[in-house]
């Protein structure tokens, strides 16, 4: 059974100044699946998931054209608050980036500034959840008010996960978020996924195809800046249409 | 004289050098052997068997040659059985005559003789001390080439020989605080003999001029004379009023040109901003004399209030703006040192720009930024110039920013300008003002240092 369409990619064109990142995208991704995102490096799958929560805003020279709908609403709207469709979209990124506060301020930081919590129980309340959903409470339940940057790499990365999920996103935009953890503490973040997609739609970009074939039920393989092709991660991985996307997958070249 | 002698130490650095080079440079040649460090290694080790026991030598003849050339040409009137006090008279007579310096007496027989005397010796005495000294130096170069064999690393003695040399020029650092801190201290304690320490720490009368009255009547009012706390208050009154300045307005230049400004008017700004730590600080006491402490006058004489033309407001104010550069200057480099990916962490969540600027990046930038303000805080309790010029001279214990105040370093200027008595307690207040200032900001350093370490504990 096929799940709805959340997000649809139309005709993306990404410009940085003069060079030119991303051609004509186009691109459907379904509610409550895993999409993974793979291709060699400076393919412009990093570029593409910073698209879809519209973090490229901050660099000046970058320049997107096409259209973006989550839930059939232009993302590039000019009457969307960009703020609001990041409370929507969450992101975990390469390295882990816990903020300089305690594990709890950490969490609180979303639910705070979208005022998401009435008083402080409600906000301990967001806190544990979100922090039992990114299935690092247990380890961390004594000592809340320690810095998170006290952690260690993967369990980091699990505070950012239950930092992204506090503000209950739709969406959680994952850029390598395993490259920089042994493959112990990806286990865990892979087990995650498993257990965070019922609730969310989840794209990840990996340069792990294993991680890929593990985790996604689609997949889409960027090269040189094109989506060269997308399907269910299977398919990709043992019968892809294209000879460059079976030249990446059995290692031949990337 | 010295000349010849360090262009003949040059010579010989050189010729030392490259006989050490070349010895090395024979066996690789010539013998086929293959020496233990480079060719140079071994030029520089016999260069330093040459060089340093000559300078040392040379020094040694430096310090005593004075001594006992004087000691020879003086031998003459100890013989003659002259009084010690007229000996010492007459030598500085003939060193006088020598340097040209006529006097009454200079055509005096005796001296003219004891000066041509002096010369001859002194020549004589250079020409023996250059010969021995350099063959002595010969005589190392020659054990230190003997020494040379291919199977030492002369590497690793040449730059031991650099570590140690690296080290004492470290201990120049440190031997220099601690000589400063010790004359400040003698000196210190003698005024603390004269005065009791607890009146000065706690006494509220500044006048030292009162201390030179000394007849019986008076001389109990020289132990009063001495309480240091409006020098204390003005100085806090002062720098206070110039962090009220240099805080809020560096601090928030420093969040503008690290997170606001395109990086053009950045490169413009920043340099000029800069420039206001170059100005000297006489320029920042004009300033304000002419153009604020009037200002501030009519300004408080047009909302009825009374304004010395002398204020503390004055030379805070001018103040203020000039420490601005430092708060701002390293504010901003710590604020922009805050890693991109903390702000994009934030951004992620939902955070604006400016809740990420309060609530991630300032609080991941304060212990620079505390660092920041604690260095402008040393610079305003030392800054003297602008207060001698602005605030006035008065010891006036007051909490009026309205009223003339002065500073300990600026009763430290005020002390030791003019001829004083190097024993009166005038003069050696300076000392103890000194040494309070000094450990004034030590204490600040020391607290600096530690919010510094436990807010980076904290957030790092």
């Amino acid at each position: 059974m096929e799940n709805k369409v959340k997000v649809c990619v139309e005709n993306l064109n990404v410009h940085y100044g003069e060079k030119q990142a991303l051609f004509d995208v186009c691109m459907d991704i379904n509610q409550n699946e895993i999409t993974a995102l793979i291709g060699p490096s400076g393919c412009g799958k990093s570029t593409f998931l910073r698209c879809l929560n519209r973090m490229n805003d901050v660099i000046d020279i970058c320049k997107v054209e096409g259209s973006i709908k989550i839930d059939g609403q232009n993302i590039y709207d000019k009457d969307i608050q960009v703020e609001k469709l990041r409370e929507r979209v969450g992101m975990v990124f390469q390295k882990p980036n816990p903020f300089p506060k305690s594990i709890f301020e950490n969490v609180a930081y979303g639910p705070r500034i979208h005022g998401l919590a009435k008083d402080k129980t409600e906000l301990e309340e967001i806190v544990h959840t979100s922090l039992k959903k990114a299935a690092i409470f247990d380890e961390v339940k004594d000592r809340l008010d320690e810095t998170g940057t006290s952690l260690s790499g993967g369990q980091q990365q699990r505070l950012c996960i239950a930092r992204a999920i506090s503000v209950n996103p739709d969406v959680i935009l994952m850029d390598e978020p395993c490259s920089a953890l042994d493959p112990i503490a990806t286990a865990k973040i892979e087990a995650l996924m498993e257990d965070l997609k019922k609730e969310y739609t989840i794209i990840i970009v990996t340069h792990s195809m294993q991680q890929a074939a593990r985790v996604s039920k689609k997949t889409g393989f960027f090269h040189l800046g094109n989506l060269i092709e997308v399907n269910d991660t299977e398919t990709i991985f043992s019968t892809p249409a294209n000879d460059k996307t079976l030249d990446y997958v059995t290692g031949r070249f990337g | 004289m010295g000349l010849i002698t360090f262009f003949l130490l040059v010579l010989f650095a050189i010729t030392s050098f490259y006989l050490g080079y070349f010895r090395s440079n024979r066996a690789r040649v010539i013998e086929k052997q293959r020496p233990f460090s480079l060719d140079k290694y071994y030029g520089y080790y016999l260069a330093i068997w040459s060089v340093v026991p000559t300078v040392i030598i040379l020094f040694a003849i430096l310090i005593f040659d004075g001594f006992i050339v004087k000691n020879y040409v003086l031998s003459e009137f100890y013989s003659q059985g002259i009084d010690q006090s007229e000996i010492s008279l007459l030598f500085t007579q003939i060193e006088n005559t020598r340097n040209g310096i006529k006097l009454f007496n200079s055509e005096d027989e005796i001296i003219v003789n004891a000066v041509n005397k002096l010369n001859y010796i002194e020549g004589i005495f250079d020409i023996t001390s250059i010969i021995t000294v350099f063959s002595v130096s010969s005589l190392f170069l020659l054990y230190g080439y003997r020494k040379i064999n291919l199977n030492f690393d002369a590497r690793l003695i040449v730059e031991k020989f650099i570590l140690i040399g690296f080290f004492l020029c470290s201990l120049i650092a440190i031997l220099v605080t601690v000589g400063i801190i010790f004359s400040l201290l003698y000196e210190t304690v003698r005024f603390f003999s004269q005065v009791p320490i607890l009146d000065f720490l706690f006494g509220t009368n500044w006048s030292p001029q009162r201390a030179f009255v000394r007849d019986a009547a008076d001389a109990a009012d020289i132990e009063n004379a001495f309480g240091a706390v409006p020098l204390f208050s003005g100085t806090f009154l002062i720098a206070f009023i110039a962090m009220c300045v240099s805080i809020p307005v560096g601090l928030l230049t420093a969040i503008y040109m690290s997170e606001y400004a395109k990086s053009s008017v950045r490169n413009t700004a920043k340099p000029i901003i800069e420039i206001l730590a170059g100005i000297p600080t006489v320029v920042y006491g004009f300033f304000a004399v002419i153009t604020i402490a009037p200002f501030i006058r009519s300004l408080g004489g047009s909302i009825g209030l009374d304004v010395s033309s002398e204020s503390a407001l004055a030379a805070g104010l001018v103040m203020g703006i000039m420490i601005i550069p430092f708060v701002s200057s390293l504010s901003d480099d710590v604020i922009s040192s805050v890693p991109q990916s903390l702000r994009e962490g934030s951004y992620a969540m939902g955070a604006t720009k400016s809740e990420t600027i309060k609530k991630v990046i300032i609080p991941a930038a304060l212990p620079g930024i505390i660092g920041s303000f604690l260095l402008a805080v040393s610079r305003a309790i030392g800054e003297t110039m602008i207060v001698v010029m602005a605030a006035g001279l008065v010891a006036n214990l007051t909490a009026n920013p309205l009223e003339a105040s002065t500073t300990i370093t600026t009763q430290i200027v005020v002390i030791l300008i003019g001829d004083q008595e190097f024993d009166s307690p005038k003069t050696m207040s300076a000392f103890a003002l000194g040494l309070t200032l000094f450990v004034m900001t030590l204490i600040l350093n020391f607290i600096a240092l530690r919010v510094v370490k436990k807010y980076t504990e904290k957030y790092e």
